[in-house]
C-alpha cells in the first residue's frame, strides 16, 4: 500500500504499511538519516519534525495520519528562525555528542515560529519534552534566547 | 604469537598490577608512524600517522579517538596545529584505522592501583614498564578521561615533525638554513617575508628526512592551546549530516530486530519463526547466542526496520533464562551490605593504627551509604552494522574500542582480525556502554545468516535499558572518631560491591581476572584528604550480573559516600563543611585552591537567597579528585511540592592541568553536572529473577532541561600537562546536593538515588 506526502518540499510516495511510525520511513525509506530513533514513545524528542510547521514526534505519528501532510526534516528545514538558531548553536557552542540536536532545533524552531520572543518560561516549557544526556540544556536556552534576541 | 602474548601479559597486569619482566629490553616505541602508511588522496602527502596535508593546503588531522560528545575532534586537532602551526580554518579530521600507535597508554598506567602521592622507584619502574607494554599489545579506547593526556605528546610530536619537514622543504627551495625561517597560520615565512603554503610544500616536505626528536613548544609560546576555542564538529551536529552508527547507510541494507531473553545472560530454547517468516520483507530469522556478556535470542532480518520490529514480535520463543534467573537486586544489594559490615577487605590505603585510634576516640560516629545498578542510557540506542562477505567483512558502529569491536566480530564470525574492517562513526553518548562489545558480537552473529548483505542490528529502547552492563552497586561503610577536642582521629571505610575489571578481562579477552581492581575503590582510597590513621578498604563481591564501566566509574558512587561521611564528621566535629576540609589538606595546595575557588564563587557563607517561588534554599560543598582533576562544586537546592528536591545553581572549580581547551573543559562540566544529577535525583534498575524493571524514560528518568540547574565555572590555571576532563565534573554533584539537602532539612540522606523522608 503507498501513501503520497511532502517532505522537504517534495512530493513523495511510500510504500510502507500506513500503520508505519513516520520516523522509520524518514529514516530508512527516504535515507533522511538526521532525525533520530531515541525512545520510541514521544518521551525523548529526537525524533522531532515538523507537520505543517508544528513540531511532532516522528516516532508515534503513523504514516497515514500525515498522509498528504508537508513533513520538514532537520534536512530540509528554512528560514530565518532556522538560520538564527543555528547561528546561536555555532556561537554558544552548544552541542555534544550531537545525537540529539535535530530534535533539539527542530522544537526551537517551532517554538520561535510561534513566538518570535519567547521568555524563559516559555522556552523552558516548550523545550522540555526534548531530552539530552550530555546535558546541554544550559546551552540551550542561551542560544535560543540569543536566537531570538532581535539585531 | 600475539593473542598469547596479549593474554599473558594481560593477564600479569590483572592478576599483579603489572610487572612484565623482560619486557623492558624492548627498545622504546614510537607512537608517530603507523604499520602501513596512511591512505591519501590524490595529490596529498602523509607525513606520520597523525597528519595528512592536500595540494590545496587542507590539513587532515589523524582522529585516534571516538568522538562521544566529550569534543576530542576539536581538542586533539589543537594538539597537533599548535606544532604544526596550522591555519585553524584548514584542518579537518579524519578517523583512524587500528594500529598499535593509537593504542591508549595513559588509561592502563592511570588504571594502576597507586595513590597518587605516592613517589618512589618501583611504581616509576611499573609505570614505564607498563607504558611500554600497552604500546606494544594495548587497545586503542577512548575513556578514563584519557584522550588529551594521552595524545598530548604523540600528536605534538606529529605536528612538529610535519612542521621541520615542511620548513626543511622551503629552506632547500630558497636556499636558506631551516633555523633561519618560520612558521605562522599554514605557511613557511623567510627572512625577507618570502612565504610558502604547507599546500604547496607538502610534495617536497615528504622526500624530507624523518626528524628524529622534533622540538615542542614552550607552553608560553602557545598560540591555540589553551584558547576557547568553539567545537570543530557542529556544523554536521545542526543540518543532520553527522553519521552516528544508527545512520550508516551502506548500499543495500537490510535491518535486524533481536527478540532478547527477558532474562538478563539468557537465551532462545527453542522458537517457532513461521510467523516472524510471513510478515512481508523478512529475509531469514537466527537464533544468537549471549556473546561477551551479553544476552541472547532470536533476530529477524528484514528490508525494513519497523517490519523487522513487527516480525521480531510475531516470534514464539522458549526461554532457558540461564544463571540469572534467581538473581534480583535487593537480596544482592543486602549481600553487599553484609560484606561491607563483616568483611575486611583489599586495604588499598593504610596510615596509623586506626583500629586503636577508634579504640582510644572520646567520640565516635559511624554510617552505611548505598548506590543502586544504573543505566547508561545514551541518547543512541544500541546498534551495529555488519557486511560479511564470506572471507571478509566491515563493521560500521559507534564505539570507545575499535580493536576489540573487530575482534568481537571477527570471532562470530569465524575470520581472523585483519580480515574485518571497522568504521567507526560518531557516537550518540558512550559513558562507558559502548566500552562492550557484546552487541558488536551479536550483531556480526547476526549478519552471517545473510552472506553479501549488510544488515544493521537494532535495539528498541526498552532493550538498552534492560540489557546494559551496568555501573555496579556498592555500599560503603565508615566510622570516624574525634579526640576530646573534636579534631578527627580516625577514618575507617569499608565499601563492597562488584568489580569490574575481571569481568571485562573475561569477556573482552577471555582471560581469568584477579587481583585488587583500582576501579572499586577509586575515589575512596586515592583522595588528597591527610587522614590522621585511616583504612580504606573494598570487599569485592562477585555476583553473576554483568556489570560495566559508567562516566566516572568508582567516583561516580565513592565520591557519594566519602563527601557525604566528610559533611557527617564536619557536623560531628561541629566545623563549617568548607573548614573542615580545608583542615584536611594543608599538604595539598591543588585541591585547597579549587574547594576555595568553588566556594568564593558561591559566594559560600553568605545567606543563600530565595528560590524564585519563594521556597527556602541551602547550599553543600563536595571535594573530589578523579582521573587526575580536582573539582569542587557548591550547589543550592530548594524543596518543591512534595518535597521535590530542585537544583538552581552550581559552582564547579577544576584544576586539570593545563587547560587545553577552556570552553570544551566548561561543557564538560556543565555536562557532568547534569549527568550526575540524573543519577543523584533519579537513577537505578531494579533487577527482579534477572530481568530489569526499568525500560524507557518515563521510569529511567534523566534530568530534563526544566529540571536543569546553571552551572557557574572557574578553571583554574593549572600547570604541566592536561589531566582528565569528561568524568570528573561528575562526581561531587551527588554528594553537593546531598550536603545541601541537609543543611535545608536536616536529614542526612545516605542512599542514592535521593528522596527525602
Amino acid at each position: 500500500m503507498t501513501t503520497t506526502l511532502k517532505v522537504n518540499g517534495r512530493d513523495v510516495t511510500v510504500d510502507a504499511d500506513p500503520d508505519t511510525p513516520l520516523l522509520w520511513v524518514l529514516r530508512a525509506d527516504l535515507q533522511l538519516t538526521g532525525t533520530k530513533f531515541g525512545c520510541g514513545m514521544s518521551l525523548c524528542g529526537a525524533c522531532t519534525v515538523h507537520a505543517n510547521g508544528a513540531a511532532i514526534r516522528s516516532c508515534t505519528t503513523l504514516l497515514k495520519d500525515v498522509a498528504g501532510q508537508d513533513i520538514t526534516t532537520i534536512e530540509g528545514v528554512q528560514g530565518p528562525e532556522i538560520a538564527a538558531l543555528r547561528a546561536a548553536w555555532t556561537t554558544v557552542d552548544v552541542v555534544q555528542c550531537g545525537y540529539c540536536q535535530s530534535g533539539q532545533l527542530m522544537s526551537a524552531c517551532a517554538l520561535l515560529k510561534a513566538n518570535p520572543r519567547p521568555d524563559a518560561d516559555a522556552i523552558r516549557a516548550a523545550m522540555s519534552g526534548n531530552l539530552c544526556r550530555c546535558g546541554t540544556y544550559q546551552r540551550i536556552e542561551e542560544a535560543i534566547a540569543l536566537a531570538a534576541t532581535p539585531r | 604469537m600475539a593473542t598469547t602474548r596479549r593474554k599473558f601479559i594481560l593477564g600479569t597486569l590483572g592478576i599483579t598490577g603489572a610487572l612484565v619482566i623482560g619486557w623492558g629490553l624492548m627498545p622504546p616505541r614510537q607512537r608517530l608512524t603507523t604499520s602501513q602508511p596512511l591512505p591519501t588522496s590524490e595529490g596529498e602527502v602523509a607525513f606520520n600517522g597523525w597528519v595528512r596535508i592536500a595540494r590545496d593546503g587542507e590539513v587532515t588531522v589523524t582522529l585516534a579517538k571516538s568522538e562521544m560528545g566529550q569534543g576530542v575532534v576539536t581538542s586533539l586537532c589543537m594538539l597537533l596545529a599548535e606544532e604544526l602551526d596550522a591555519d585553524w580554518s584548514r584542518v579537518r579530521w579524519q578517523q583512524s584505522p587500528i594500529d598499535n600507535i593509537y593504542n591508549n597508554i595513559v588509561s592502563v598506567v592511570d588504571g594502576l592501583p597507586v595513590h597518587p602521592d605516592t613517589d618512589n622507584f618501583a611504581v616509576d619502574t611499573v609505570q614505564w614498564l607498563t607504558a611500554k607494554t600497552m604500546r606494544e599489545i594495548g587497545v586503542m579506547m577512548t575513556g578514563g578521561s584519557s584522550s588529551v593526556k594521552d595524545l598530548w605528546r604523540p600528536m605534538r610530536q606529529a605536528g612538529a615533525s610535519a612542521r621541520e619537514m615542511l620548513v626543511a622543504a622551503a629552506a632547500a627551495q630558497w636556499g636558506i638554513a631551516p633555523a633561519d625561517c618560520q612558521t605562522e597560520n599554514g605557511e613557511v615565512i623567510a627572512p625577507d617575508g618570502r612565504r610558502l603554503g604547507y599546500g604547496a610544500l607538502a610534495a617536497a616536505a615528504a622526500q624530507q628526512a624523518l626528524p628524529r626528536d622534533p622540538a615542542l613548544k614552550a607552553p608560553v609560546r602557545f598560540k591555540r592551546i589553551g584558547q576557547a576555542t568553539r567545537r570543530l564538529d557542529t556544523p554536521g551536529k545542526i543540518d543532520g549530516s553527522a553519521r552516528f552508527g544508527i545512520d550508516a547507510l551502506p548500499q543495500g541494507l537490510l535491518y535486524a530486530s533481536v527478540r532478547m531473553c527477558p532474562t538478563l545472560g539468557g537465551r532462545a530454547q527453542r522458537h517457532d519463526a513461521a510467523p516472524a517468516r510471513a510478515v512481508r520483507g523478512v529475509k531469514a530469522v537466527t537464533a544468537v547466542e549471549p556473546l561477551r556478556g551479553g544476552t541472547g535470542g532470536v533476530a529477524v532480518i528484514a528490508d525494513h526496520p519497523w517490519r523487522a520490529r513487527q516480525a521480531a514480535d510475531q516470534l514464539d520463543v522458549t526461554w532457558d533464562h540461564g544463571a540469572l534467573a534467581d538473581f534480583s537486586s535487593a537480596p544482592a544489594m543486602q549481600r553487599l551490605a553484609d560484606a561491607a559490615r563483616d568483611e575486611r577487605g583489599f586495604a588499598f590505603f593504610e596510615t596509623g593504627e586506626v583500629d586503636a585510634a577508634l579504640a582510644g576516640a572520646a567520640k565516635r560516629i559511624e554510617a552505611e551509604y548505598r548506590a543502586p545498578w544504573l543505566a547508561h542510557a545514551a541518547m543512541e540506542p544500541i546498534n551495529c552494522t555488519v557486511l560479511f562477505e564470506g572471507n571478509k567483512a566491515t563493521v560500521w558502529v559507534s564505539t570507545q574500542v575499535p580493536g576489540l569491536a573487530r575482534a568481537a566480530a571477527a570471532e562470530a564470525l569465524g575470520l581472523p582480525d585483519e580480515a574485518v574492517t571497522v568504521h567507526v562513526l560518531m557516537l550518540g553518548g558512550g559513558f562507558g556502554r559502548r566500552l562492550e562489545v557484546d552487541f558488536i558480537a551479536q550483531a556480526a552473529a547476526i549478519a552471517k545468516a545473510v552472506p553479501g548483505q549488510p544488515v544493521q542490528t537494532m535495539w528498541s529502547r526498552e532493550q538498552d535499558t534492560r540489557h546494559d552492563l551496568y555501573r555496579p552497586a556498592c555500599v560503603a561503610r565508615f566510622e570516624a572518631g574525634f579526640d576530646a577536642a573534636q579534631r578527627l582521629v580516625a577514618w575507617k571505610n569499608t565499601s563492597a560491591g562488584q568489580a569490574i575489571v575481571p569481568q571485562v578481562l573475561k569477556r573482552a579477552f577471555g582471560l581469568p581476572g584477579g587481583g585488587p581492581d583500582k576501579t572499586t575503590s577509586e575515589g575512596a582510597f586515592d583522595q588528597a584528604y591527610e587522614w590522621p590513621a585511616a583504612r580504606i578498604a573494598h570487599a569485592a563481591v562477585e555476583l553473576p550480573l554483568q556489570v560495566g564501566f559508567w562516566r566516572s566509574v568508582g567516583h561516580s558512587h565513592q565520591a557519594f559516600f566519602k563527601e557525604g561521611f566528610v559533611d557527617e564528621c564536619a557536623h560531628a566535629a561541629g566545623v563549617d563543611p568548607l573548614a573542615f576540609r580545608e583542615s584536611l589538606l594543608r599538604q595539598h595546595p591543588k585541591q585547597l585552591a579549587v574547594l576555595q575557588a568553588a566556594a568564593k564563587a558561591a559566594n559560600w557563607g553568605s545567606p543563600s537567597p530565595a528560590a524564585p517561588d519563594g521556597a527556602r534554599t541551602a547550599r553543600g560543598i563536595a571535594l573530589h579528585d578523579s582521573f587526575g582533576s580536582s573539582v569542587a562544586q557548591v550547589a543550592e537546592v530548594s524543596l518543591g511540592p512534595d518535597k521535590a528536591i530542585r537544583v538552581h545553581r552550581v559552582w564547579c572549580a577544576i584544576d586539570c592541568g593545563l587547560a587545553v581547551n577552556p570552553a570544551g573543559i566548561r561543557q564538560q562540566l556543565e555536562g557532568g553536572v547534569v549527568f550526575g544529577l540524573s543519577a543523584a535525583l533519579h537513577g537505578g534498575v531494579d533487577i527482579v529473577d534477572g530481568q530489569v524493571q526499568q525500560s524507557n524514560f518515563h521510569d529511567q528518568q534523566i534530568l530534563r532541561l526544566n529540571e536543569s540547574p546553571r552551572v557557574e565555572c572557574v578553571i583554574l590555571p593549572g600547570n604541566g600537562h592536561p589531566e582528565g576532563v569528561g568524568e570528573p565534573g561528575v562526581p561531587p554533584i551527588a554528594p553537593a546536593v546531598a550536603n545541601a539537602l541537609f543543611a535545608l532539612t536536616g536529614q542526612r540522606l545516605r542512599s542514592l538515588p535521593l528522596k527525602l523522608a
